[in-house]
């Protein structure tokens, strides 16, 4: 399933729809930092609210997409992870070590602001 | 005794099983988180049998024990096999690409599980998510 990348001003938002498989996951790795360096984007929203499952492929694959893009001087936000995904992924011993979270897009975005502030954009 | 077998030879087909998985212990009265810790279980040794053997299957089966239903889960492969299965348990173990969480995270992640290898002739796990 295709991942639709929104471009919002200097943000781009990834708006996952449903189940991924690992190609999916890693296409839309790829696709975002070939957007972010496109659009010169200054911060990605990865919104996971209906993934079905975060398991050890799907959270390595948003945790290298943190580094890439920070590479590119972009900063990634990951909303939208729900009580049940949070549980699973404590148990399974998943961190999103390096990536920012957050409760939903708003709130990402805000995030996304006061980084950019912080450092000097 | 119900048997619902998915052959396991791409990516596709381990998200094809966590969704028969999540079908199918809905369907056993199990519910709420106990979901998505049985489907991010059976992602993980589904994704270890793409990976490790290329191809294989998973039965899912519906048990009882002492009047609780449950849903077990037996991922069977002919792969290469795992030499040290006490290592593949360790947390941080990985001969792929994966994070070495796929075996020991399942465990954590499930009410019953065990797992029988020989080198050279392939890998079984079985795992069981019981009813609340």
């Amino acid at each position: 399933m295709e991942v639709p990348i929104l471009k919002q001003g200097d943000y781009l938002i990834a708006s996952i729809q449903g189940s991924l498989t690992d190609t999916d996951l890693t296409r839309l790795q790829e696709k975002l930092v070939l957007s972010v360096r496109s659009y010169r984007s200054r911060g990605v929203v990865i919104d996971v609210t209906v993934l079905d499952v975060m398991d050890s492929f799907a959270a390595r694959t948003l945790r290298s997409i943190a580094v890439m893009i920070r590479l590119l001087g972009a900063e990634l936000v990951i909303v939208g992870i729900q009580p049940e995904i949070a549980f699973s992924m404590v148990q399974l011993g998943l961190t999103l070590e390096g990536t920012m979270t957050s409760l939903d897009l708003e709130d990402g975005i805000a995030m996304l602001k006061s980084a950019a502030q912080n450092n000097g954009h | 005794m119900d048997a619902d077998i998915v052959t396991i030879s791409a990516d596709i087909d381990v998200m094809s099983a966590r969704h028969r998985g999540r079908e199918l212990a809905i369907g056993l009265g199990i519910s709420g988180s106990d979901l998505t810790l049985l489907a991010t279980a059976i992602s993980e040794i589904a994704r270890n049998i793409v990976q490790y053997a290329g191809i294989g299957e998973i039965e899912f089966r519906t048990v009882t024990h002492g009047g609780k239903r449950g849903l077990m889960i037996i991922a069977r492969d002919t792969g290469p096999g795992i030499a040290d299965i006490a290592q593949a348990m360790q947390d941080g173990y990985s001969t792929s690409r994966g994070m070495g969480l796929g075996l020991p995270g399942a465990k954590r992640l499930m009410d019953n599980f065990e797992i029988v290898s020989e080198t050279g002739k392939g890998t079984r796990v079985s795992m069981i998510k019981w009813e609340q």
